[in-house]
């Protein structure tokens, strides 16, 4: 090549590169800054702090008192470093705890919603007006949506209709206030107080989130949702959820996420608990685009997430799918305890990792009662210069006779500068389980991406199609009314990963 | 060289109209992967539409090259000539955009694309390419009544249309494949790289009369082939030896049977 032609085509690179980071820009379509009026705790963390929380929550003494254990508990507790992530030390006194939009009395009805929030929630492409979804088309799902906004639960909807069927579905401020026998005999009953770092800090702090009971015998008639957005500037979001599927009962959690665009970090360390009694079931799907940082690797959220199910019943099940696209840094391991005799636990997840991000993110499966299954099937794909780590545990108890999994995990690279690493511990105390791992890691190949091309699909286009075919098998898993847009996610995310 | 166009003549008169080339490639040279090897040195070609072009000649000679530089595939570099299509200059657009003006690859060895059915395949590429040209999309009522029709043609499953493209076809599968995407697509310009192996005598009758109806006026072809025997099924209008990387003789289709007999040793450089 002349050194006319290597100036031509380094021009021709320089160009692309701003083409792909004038879609970078836009890409997190969820990146808008909201300006709602918004009252905070004061900066930093201390026990006065816990206590602000508390009282404005007006939490009984008990609640009070589980908080500034766990703050008390999560001094003594040194942060992780086990995993395959790499990120500057976080100073948690350099952070806002609360956040609530002002004016939040009373019950909560639509008509005293901010419009401005529900102008959020309409710009996520989420109606919190039943009405609109009820006028909506015949056989369109109705899905029951619990909103949370920084720190508090702004409405819930479908309340009554649930109601009827003994569901409860509502904030779990309300739960505590409400239904408080229910909360304080599941609330750290699957993630013990002390379980880990994150979950300390989040027993000390945490705002809102959703919770559920499905009485014994009922199928919930509805999807259920709760959709958390991070608006405040330098806050951390600490939510928790708390569901409990009582014997013989079925339910479908959906759970999305989107934050705005900042350039510092911000913090989510959430708890999600799932007691699941006999014969019942939940399926609990998540959905998480939390702001990814920029192109440079400059802001986007730490999501460090403790979520763990226990399957407590015989014959109870619960199934996890997650479709992973955003954050910076993701620590993520949905676990199921398999305690009940012939339950079922279920892993099916996406994780996406573009530009900088990086995700160290897989399940734990743990086998205690007898002839217990469970089943992981993890797509990972790295593109960019991120980094993507499966991380998953199957054990078996010595009384977990007939226990089996089955573990598949496949990673995807697209380009030359991103990683994928699987990191499987299998762990068995009895001769009778029988435990099985696949793992492949492919990259997207160009004469795949050619072919496509020829038959006149971009090259975006083209590392979509095969993405989305990558992960057929988990996109499938999700709630139809959820597939389509995990679908479009895929491609979004991966906007700007070649060329 | 002997003119044999007249040989032609049962097939109407002639002669060539140079306002209906469709396909014009001059003095083509080319390089190939980081070692920049020379395939192609000094190609051309005319190939005037509503005609069927034949291209034989040895293995390594740049027939696959060639099919690869038209549609515009990475690693492959035109250092010199021009090749324009319907006068469009071909060598600036992107492989997409050659693909929605018209131009279709049938591949030698087709891929596999997992987890993607081939129904899904094919009506995003169809509405691809329907968008880049400025036309309404394709609806899935329409499509699937097209598709179904020429799967029957084809002698295609059914179930094969919802399996993920060629995963786990017969490498026969994989070419009655390329053949119906073609007729799904209808290019205005086809180059068919080794369709016939992997063929037997009964799937080559069915391709072939795919192809077939597929000639009209306003199409043309271009049939790369190693053997004279697809050519015992598609007539071709011109016959051209392709040796050292350029064309190094012309003739009509019986000029075909003339080089399986005698080999190309003839032509090499």
């Amino acid at each position: 090549m002349s050194s006319n032609d290597v100036n031509i085509k380094d021009s021709i690179d320089a160009q692309t590169v701003e083409g792909v980071r004038a879609l970078e820009a836009d890409k997190y379509k969820y990146g808008f800054d909201s300006d709602i009026e918004q009252e905070f705790a004061p900066k930093g963390l201390n026990e006065d702090i816990v206590r602000f929380i508390s009282a404005k929550k007006d939490e009984p003494e008990w609640l009070l008192d589980w908080r500034l254990e766990a703050y008390r508990r999560w001094l003594t507790l040194k942060e992780p470093d086990w995993a395959m992530v790499d990120y500057p030390e976080i100073d948690f006194q350099d952070m806002y705890y609360y956040a609530s939009p002002v004016k939040k009395e009373g019950p909560k009805s639509l008509d005293e919603v901010d419009p401005e929030i529900l102008e959020i929630y309409n710009k996520l492409g989420i109606s919190l007006k039943e009405q609109e979804v009820l006028a909506g088309v015949e056989g369109a799902p109705r899905v029951a949506v619990d909103a949370v906004f920084d720190s508090v639960s702004v409405v819930t909807t479908f309340k009554d209709e649930l109601a009827k069927h003994g569901v409860i579905f509502c904030s779990f401020s309300e739960a505590v206030k409400d239904h408080p026998d229910l909360v304080r005999k599941y609330m750290g009953s699957v993630v013990p107080v002390t379980d880990n770092y994150y979950a300390t800090l989040n027993n000390a702090v945490f705002s809102d989130g959703s919770f559920v009971y499905i009485p014994p015998g009922v199928r919930c008639p509805m999807e259920l949702s709760t959709y958390f957005r991070m608006n405040a500037q330098g806050t951390g979001q600490f939510e928790r959820t708390l569901i409990i599927a009582d014997k013989g009962s079925y339910v479908s959690y959906l759970e999305g996420c989107t934050a705005p665009m900042r350039d510092e970090n911000q913090l989510h360390a959430a708890i999600v608990e799932i007691i699941v009694h006999e014969d019942a079931e939940v399926k609990y799907s998540t959905v998480q685009n939390w702001w990814p940082g920029d192109s440079e690797g400059k802001g986007g959220v730490y999501n460090f997430v403790t979520k763990r199910a226990d399957c407590r019943g015989a014959n109870s099940k619960v199934s996890w799918t997650q479709v992973e696209t955003g954050s910076a840094v993701t620590w993520k391991y949905p676990s199921c305890i398999l305690r009940g005799d012939n339950s079922q636990g279920e892993f099916y997840s996406i994780a996406i990792t573009n530009g900088h991000q990086q995700a160290d993110t897989g399940t734990k499966m743990i086998h205690l009662g007898k002839n217990t299954k469970s089943r992981v099937i993890s797509k990972g794909i790295s593109a960019g210069k991120s980094n993507s780590t499966y991380r998953g545990l199957v054990s078996a108890h010595r009384k977990a006779t007939g226990a089996r999994n089955f573990t598949q995990c496949d990673s995807l690279l697209i380009g030359n500068d991103c990683g994928a690493h699987t990191v499987p511990y299998v762990e068995s105390d009895t001769p009778s389980a029988q435990f099985e791992h696949e793992a492949t890691t492919s990259k997207l190949s160009d004469d795949q991406l050619f072919y496509c091309r020829q038959r006149g699909l971009s090259e975006e286009d083209a590392v979509a199609l095969l993405v989305n075919g990558f992960c057929r098998d988990v996109l499938q898993k999700l709630p139809m009314e959820f597939a389509v847009e995990a679908q479009k996610l895929v491609a979004i995310s991966l906007e700007g990963s070649v060329g | 060289m002997l003119d044999l166009s007249f040989l032609l003549f049962g097939r109407g008169n002639y002669q060539i109209d140079w306002n209906k080339i469709m396909l014009k490639i001059n003095d083509l040279h080319a390089v190939v992967g980081e070692a920049r090897s020379q395939i192609l040195t000094g190609l051309s070609l005319k190939v005037p539409a509503g005609e069927v072009h034949a291209i034989m000649g040895p293995n390594g000679a740049g027939k696959s090259t060639l099919s690869y530089v038209l549609t515009g595939r990475d690693d492959y570099e035109v250092t010199e000539g021009t090749v324009e299509l319907g006068g469009q200059n071909l060598l600036d657009m992107e492989p997409e955009e050659r693909a929605a003006s018209g131009l279709f690859l049938s591949f030698q060895y087709p891929l596999e694309i997992p987890g993607v059915p081939t129904m899904t395949f094919l009506k995003t590429a169809l509405n691809a390419q329907r968008k880049a040209r400025g036309e309404e999309e394709m609806g899935a009522p329409e499509f699937l009544k097209k598709a179904r029709a020429l799967a029957k043609e084809l002698k295609i499953k059914p179930d094969m249309l919802k399996r993920p493209l060629n995963v786990g076809f017969s490498g026969g599968e994989k070419k009655r494949m390329e053949i119906f995407q073609m007729m799904m697509l209808e290019p205005s310009f086809i180059v068919m790289d080794e369709t016939d192996s992997g063929l037997d005598v009964d799937a080559l009758r069915i391709v072939a009369d795919g192809v077939n109806s597929l000639r009209s006026p306003d199409r043309g072809m271009l049939i790369i082939t190693h053997y004279q025997r697809l050519l015992d099924y598609i007539t071709p209008d011109k016959v051209h030896v392709l040796a050292g990387g350029k064309i190094a003789a012309s003739g009509d289709a019986d000029f075909a049977k003339l080089l399986e007999k005698e080999g190309y040793d003839k032509y090499a450089a």
